[in-house]
C-alpha cells in the first residue's frame, strides 16, 4: 500500500467542494473577461462585462465558504496576520498561505473591475480597459484569477492524502476545468442573442478546446496515479467516468459539434452539462480521498 | 536550544496496559470519547482505535491470529506524534500555529490555530485531528509544559515496563541500538528501528523498535514531505495557464471584419 494511505482525512466536505467550483468560475470568468477586453478590440464588451460582474460576487462567496469551513471561523484572519504579533503571515511553500493572499488580491482587483463594469461611461469607467488604469487592473486581476482557479489543485497535491498527493496534475486539471466551466457560464448568462453572435461562437469554440484539453489532462491524471488509480474502482470511479467524463465532457463535445453542423440555433444544454461536469469533478476528487 | 528530546518506544516490551493513554488524557485534560459515552470497536480489544484530537497516545493492538486461532501473535505499540525533524504539518500550516520548540519537538499552538485542517492531510502518520472542545487541531505536545520545568512527559513516566523511554535523542539512539543487538542475538531477527536515522523525514524524534515491517504496525513504509509535489504541480499548472491563455487570445482576439 502506498505511504499516502496511512494519513487521515481532513474533513473537507461540501463547503470546500463548492469553494473549488465557485473559485474556478470566479477566476475563470474574470480571466476570460480580461482577455476579451484586452485583445477583443471591443467586440466582446457585453460578455466581458458579464465576466467582471460574476467574478466579484463569486469571490465574496468563496471567502464566506472558506471562513465557514474553519472550525474557528472568527480566526479567519490568522491566515493573513500572525495572531500574536500582527505581522503579515506568509509562507511561499504553503499553497494555503499563498492562496489566502491570492484570494485577497483577486478580491481587490475583481471589486475594482466590478465597479468599472457597471456602466460604460462615468467616472468608474477608468477602471476598465481600454483605459490605461483599466488595462493594469485587468492584467493583474487576470493573473490572480488564473491563480485562484488552479492553486486549489496544487493545494490538494501538497498533502499526504491518497489520490491527491499521488499526482502532480490536479492543479492543471482544476485550471482547465475552471476555464471550460467559465466559458460555459458566460455562454449561459449571455443568452441566445450572444450565442448566435461573434462572442458566442468564440466562446463555444474556446469551450470545445478546453473540453478536449480537460479530457487529455484527466487521462494523464489517471495514468499518473499508477496503482493508486485502483482506489477509483468504486462508486466514485463510476461517477468520474460517467459524470465527469461522459456527462461533463463527451456529451457537450457532441452537442457543440452538432450545433456547429447545424450552423444555426443554439442549445443551452451543452454549457449546463459542462457546469455539472465541473462540479462533479471536484465532488469526486474531494470525497473519493476523504473516504480512504 | 536545549538538546533534542524525544521518545524511544520499544514495542517488544509493551504489554498494552494503556497507562500511557490514561496519563496523557489526565495531564492534558483531554475529554473521554463522545462526551463520556465510550464506544467499543467491536472487532478488537483496542477501543481507542486511532490517534486524533482527543487521543494523543494510542496503544495499537496488532492482533494476528490464524483462522482456527491455534496460531496467534499480539504486537503492541504505543503510538504518538513522531515529532518529525522535517514535519509535514508544520510545513503546510498557513497560520504559523505549528512551531518547533527548543527541544526540537513539534507543537500546535491552540490559540493561533483556526482549524483549516491542512495539517491533518499533511501528516503522513494520521496523527492530528480536531479536538471538538477547542475547535482546533491538536496532537501530542511531548508535554512541552512539563519539559519546560524539567519533568518528563506524563506517558513515559506512567509506563510500567519502560516501553516508552524519554530522553535526549542521542542517548535514546544508543539505547535503541543496544536493544536491537540484544534481540538479534536472542534470535528475534526481525528487530529493527523505525525512524531512528535520517531516512524517514530527516529522523523521527519519536522512534520505534519493531519486530515486523512497518505496515504491520500501520506505519507508512516511505513517508514523504507534502512539498515534494509543490514544484511539479506548480509547473504543470503554469504550463496549463499558458496554454489556456494562448487559446483564449486566439479565440477572442480582434481579427478585423473577418468572422470568428
Amino acid at each position: 500500500m502506498p505511504s499516502t494511505f496511512y494519513s487521515a482525512p481532513p474533513h473537507w466536505h461540501w463547503l470546500i467542494v463548492l469553494y473549488f467550483f465557485i473559485g474556478g468560475l470566479a477566476g475563470g470568468c474574470y480571466f476570460l473577461a480580461a482577455v476579451m477586453d484586452l485583445f477583443g478590440g471591443g467586440r466582446h464588451r457585453t460578455v466581458a462585462r458579464l465576466g467582471y460582474l460574476v467574478a466579484f460576487p463569486a469571490v465574496v462567496i468563496c471567502g464566506a465558504l472558506l471562513t465557514l469551513d474553519l472550525t474557528r471561523p472568527e480566526r479567519f484572519w490568522h491566515m493573513l496576520l500572525q495572531s500574536a504579533t500582527w505581522r503579515p503571515m506568509f509562507k511561499a511553500y504553503s499553497p494555503m498561505s499563498v492562496g489566502a493572499w491570492a484570494l485577497l488580491a483577486f478580491g481587490a482587483f475583481s471589486l475594482l473591475s466590478f465597479l468599472g463594469a457597471r456602466r460604460e461611461t462615468g467616472q468608474w469607467a477608468v477602471l476598465r480597459p481600454p483605459r490605461p488604469l483599466g488595462i493594469l487592473i485587468s492584467v493583474l486581476g487576470g493573473f490572480f484569477g488564473a491563480f485562484l482557479a488552479g492553486y486549489t489543485g496544487v493545494l490538494l497535491s501538497v498533502t499526504n492524502r491518497p489520490i491527491w498527493a499521488d499526482t502532480s496534475l490536479l492543479g492543471l486539471v482544476f485550471l482547465v476545468s475552471g476555464a471550460s466551466t467559465s466559458a460555459a457560464l458566460l455562454t449561459l448568462l449571455g443568452g441566445s442573442r450572444v450565442a448566435s453572435a461573434d462572442t458566442g461562437r468564440a466562446l463555444a469554440r474556446f469551450d470545445r478546446w478546453m473540453l478536449v484539453l480537460e479530457l487529455l489532462a484527466l487521462v494523464a491524471l489517471v495514468a499518473s496515479l499508477g496503482v493508486v488509480a485502483r482506489a477509483w474502482l468504486d462508486a466514485w470511479g463510476a461517477l468520474f467516468a460517467l459524470g465527469v467524463v461522459g456527462v461533463g465532457i463527451l456529451a457537450p463535445l457532441v452537442l457543440y459539434a452538432r450545433t456547429r453542423e447545424a450552423a444555426a440555433g443554439h442549445s443551452a444544454l451543452a454549457p449546463v452539462l459542462v457546469l455539472v461536469g465541473g462540479l462533479l469533478l471536484r465532488v469526486v476528487v474531494i470525497f473519493s480521498a476523504e473516504g480512504l | 536550544m536545549a538538546q533534542p528530546m524525544g521518545f524511544f518506544t520499544d514495542t517488544t516490551i509493551c504489554i498494552g496496559c494503556k497507562a500511557c493513554e490514561v496519563a496523557c488524557k489526565e495531564w492534558n485534560q483531554l475529554p473521554a470519547t463522545n462526551g463520556g459515552r465510550n464506544t467499543l470497536s467491536g472487532d478488537s480489544y483496542d477501543n481507542t482505535r486511532r490517534l486524533d484530537g482527543i487521543h494523543w497516545r494510542h496503544v495499537k493492538f496488532v492482533e494476528q491470529f490464524s483462522q482456527d486461532r491455534r496460531q496467534g501473535r499480539w504486537l503492541m505499540m504505543s503510538d504518538v506524534c513522531k515529532h518529525c525533524v522535517n514535519a509535514g504539518c508544520m510545513e503546510v500550516c498557513p497560520t504559523g500555529a505549528i512551531i518547533r520548540t527548543e527541544f526540537d519537538t513539534v507543537v500546535i499552538q491552540s490559540d493561533a490555530c483556526n482549524g483549516c485542517r491542512d495539517c491533518i492531510s499533511a501528516c503522513p502518520f494520521g496523527v492530528i485531528d480536531i479536538n471538538p472542545v477547542s475547535g482546533t487541531a491538536q496532537k501530542c505536545t511531548l508535554c512541552y509544559d512539563r519539559l519546560r520545568v524539567g519533568m518528563q512527559p506524563a506517558c513515559s513516566q506512567a509506563c510500567p515496563t519502560t516501553s516508552i523511554m524519554f530522553g535526549p535523542i542521542a542517548e535514546l539512539k544508543k539505547k535503541a541500538e543496544a536493544r536491537v543487538d540484544q534481540l538479534q542475538k536472542a534470535g528475534e531477527t526481525g528487530a529493527h528501528l523505525y525512524g531512528a536515522d535520517e531516512k524517514i523525514l530527516g529522523g523521527l524524534n519519536s522512534f520505534y523498535l519493531l519486530v515486523d515491517k512497518p505496515e504491520t504496525y500501520q506505519l507508512p513504509p516511505d513517508p514523504k514531505m507534502p512539498s515534494r509535489n509543490l514544484k511539479p504541480s506548480a509547473l504543470w499548472s503554469a504550463l496549463g495557464a499558458i496554454v489556456i491563455g494562448v487559446a483564449s487570445v486566439i479565440s477572442f482576439r480582434n481579427r478585423g471584419s473577418r468572422d470568428a
